[in-house]
């Protein structure tokens, strides 16, 4: 094959005809260069122009739809009807893409916004969605406590399988990372405890701030958070990938409650789950904050113990564990929540797993206060 | 054009393709010629997809060479390879469109990436494509989810016509398809195949589109290409499921209605 000729449009109307001659390859590779020339020429072309395609080389589809644009549908018509020396196939290919671009315009011009009106409109959209989503997650849990109370009454429809399975991923392969993170956390706080309260000759109370505060707050808040990051967005990524193929409507199309066999196993893998990494974080935590305390405090373990045993009272305990529970419930809905969200795209399912996590981790944040002020209303 | 029709685009020598211990093509042997358009047949499971993806070079094949323009895709530096990927056309079996992208930015795609044209220039050209492969004006503006799977095989067509490749490879284009729009799809290849030389590789189950628009059949069996010959050649071949596959019920439908096509 010869080397590849750019294509051109020779336009003339000496002795009043006007003719247009198309040479060479009206090819992709030569878009630019003909989409100046035929933007030159359009004014200058009417129903009269006689074409001679004698020495048009190559046609391929964009110089079919420059052609076109040059033309018009009616210029292309003609060209394709009459003897212009066009080849077969090109004829073919102009009289297909005249016919499929019969009746559509030009594309409609970009809608211009003002920035001022796209940040209103932006600050309402997420009023509304927040405003949404909270809805949203009443609705899931009235969802899922009715199929809560159906499946429980019924132990022949739990799903004893998939909730072993999921409580391994989000319980036991959780506890490395639970404990690692929590015993670092717990040594943090006692050098500050043991930094801040040296001034006032009160270092040995390095031992209750630990104790007070992995009992109460950081065990369970810790561990909510990890497991928000890390069981939550799993959720979603699951449900979202089996929502994009269709397998959510396989299994209301066979007869099954997704809630039920989703949801479910879920939630009860975490509600169980939960505590028991709440567990491991507080004594993860103590164990941290003893570590610094024996080493750099000069405080023995016996000791630790004692004052652990004698000042820090066992509702401590119960506070912070009473908070596991509801963690898990809320961390396990919006995780599969925003599963069933998910629409179709890959796109969508990355956008409904950043949401989940960001959103179980406020929500988690905001009950741990309110729950605060509660119990220091109540004085538990 | 005759002499160019007889040159061999794709040629595959000795290809053997296994999975651990499951061998799915052994000592397979394929030509391609320029301009024509081939079909490739075979029951589920024989392995045209795998073959289709060895060729474009999405697997790397055991042992065997697989030779594209004359060039090997896996051996090639990236650049090059890249190249000669501009000229292939791929419809994947479920569309493979971007899912996160709508109709039209999927094709103004490889164009801007490629062609390196103008966002609007692209638009408009994508806009042609899209006529073309037959989908309604307000197509363009939809994503991927909010269409048939029809329509997703049209769209990914828009997008495998996007730079006019050389060669056109289709997995099972015309399955989901309303018969109109299958019919439809196999003229509107007929027709670029005539006017740009497209060589067209078309894995398929659809009999008509054999019938009506193939040069040549390759079939797949015993993991390797049978036979590679014209549709008449095929069909008369001595061999169990290739009778059953053209002289079936649906194969002799299929043949009655081409026949009767030409004759009109």
């Amino acid at each position: 094959m010869s080397a590849a000729v750019s294509g051109a449009a020779v336009f003339d109307d000496r002795e009043g005809v006007a003719r247009l001659r198309l040479v060479g390859d009206w090819t992709l590779a030569h878009h630019a260069v003909l989409l100046g020339q035929v933007n030159g020429l359009r004014s200058r072309i009417d129903a009269r122009v006689m074409v001679d395609a004698s020495e048009l080389r190559v046609l391929d589809t964009a110089g079919a739809a420059l052609l076109l644009r040059l033309l018009g549908g009616e210029g292309v018509h003609k060209l394709v009807g009459s003897d212009s020396g066009l080849s077969e196939g090109g004829r073919a290919l102009l009289a297909a893409v005249g016919d499929a671009m019969v009746g559509r315009g030009a594309a409609p011009a970009a809608r211009k916004g003002s920035a001022v009106g796209d940040v209103l409109a932006h600050i309402g959209e997420g009023v509304g969605t927040f405003w949404r989503h909270a809805v949203d997650l009443l609705g899931f849990v009235g969802l899922t406590l009715s199929a809560m109370l159906r499946v429980g009454l019924r132990p022949s429809r739990w799903r004893l399988t998939s909730l072993v399975a999921n409580l391994e991923q989000t319980g036991l392969h959780a506890v490395p990372i639970v404990a690692l993170l929590t015993f670092l956390v717990g040594a943090v706080v006692a050098f500050l405890g043991a930094t801040v309260l040296a001034d006032f000759g009160a270092s040995v109370f390095t031992v209750n701030l630990v104790a007070f505060s992995f009992l109460r707050e950081f065990g369970v808040l810790l561990t909510a958070i990890l497991v928000a990051g890390r069981t939550a967005s799993a959720y979603t990524a699951q449900i979202g990938s089996m929502r994009a193929n269709e397998e959510v409507d396989a299994i209301r199309a066979l007869g099954l409650d997704p809630v039920e066999l989703l949801v479910l196993p879920r939630m009860w893998a975490l509600l169980f789950a939960l505590p028991m990494l709440t567990f491991i974080a507080m004594i993860s935590g103590i164990l941290g904050g003893m570590l610094v305390c024996v080493l750099s405090l000069g405080i023995p373990v016996p000791m630790f113990m004692s004052i652990i045993a004698n000042d820090v009272g066992v509702s401590h305990f119960i506070v912070g564990m009473a908070k596991a529970p509801i963690f898990a419930f809320l961390i396990a809905l919006i995780g599969c929540m925003e599963g069933f969200k998910v629409e179709g795209s890959a796109q969508s399912v990355g956008t409904h797993t950043t949401s989940s996590v960001v959103q179980s981790i406020f929500v988690v944040i905001l009950v741990n206060a309110i729950a605060a002020m509660i119990c220091m209303e109540m004085g538990w | 054009m005759s002499a160019a029709a007889s040159e061999t685009i794709i040629q595959v020598r000795g290809l053997v393709n296994r999975f651990g211990t499951h061998v799915v093509h052994e000592n397979l042997d394929l030509d391609v010629r320029r301009g024509e358009i081939l079909s490739v047949v075979g029951g589920s499971g024989t392995g045209k997809s795998v073959l289709l993806r060895s060729i474009i070079g999405l697997i790397r094949a055991a042992s065997g060479s697989v030779r594209v323009f004359g060039e090997d895709l896996l051996a090639l530096p990236a650049a090059q390879r890249s190249l000669l990927e501009r000229r292939f056309g791929v419809l994947f079996q479920k569309g493979a469109l971007f899912s996160s992208l709508t109709v039209t930015e999927n094709v103004v795609l490889p164009l801007i990436e490629h062609a390196r044209l103008s966002r609007p220039e692209a638009i408009r050209l994508a806009e042609v494509k899209i006529a073309l492969a037959g989908l309604p004006a307000n197509a363009g503006d939809k994503y991927p989810s909010e269409l048939s799977g029809g329509m997703i095989k049209r769209a990914a067509l828009a997008r495998a016509l996007a730079l006019d490749p050389d060669i056109l490879f289709l997995d099972e284009p015309t399955a989901g398809l309303d018969p109109i729009g299958a019919a439809a799809f196999d003229q509107l290849i007929l027709t670029l195949r005539n006017a740009l030389g497209l060589t067209v590789f078309l894995v398929t189950h659809d009999l008509d589109t054999i019938y009506t628009i193939t040069d040549r059949v390759a079939v797949l069996a015993q993991k390797r290409v049978l036979i590679n010959d014209s549709l008449a050649a095929v069909a008369a071949l001595d061999d169990d499921w290739i009778q059953e596959y053209f002289h079936g019920p649906r194969g002799r439908a299929a043949s009655v209605a081409a026949v009767g096509e030409e004759s009109h």
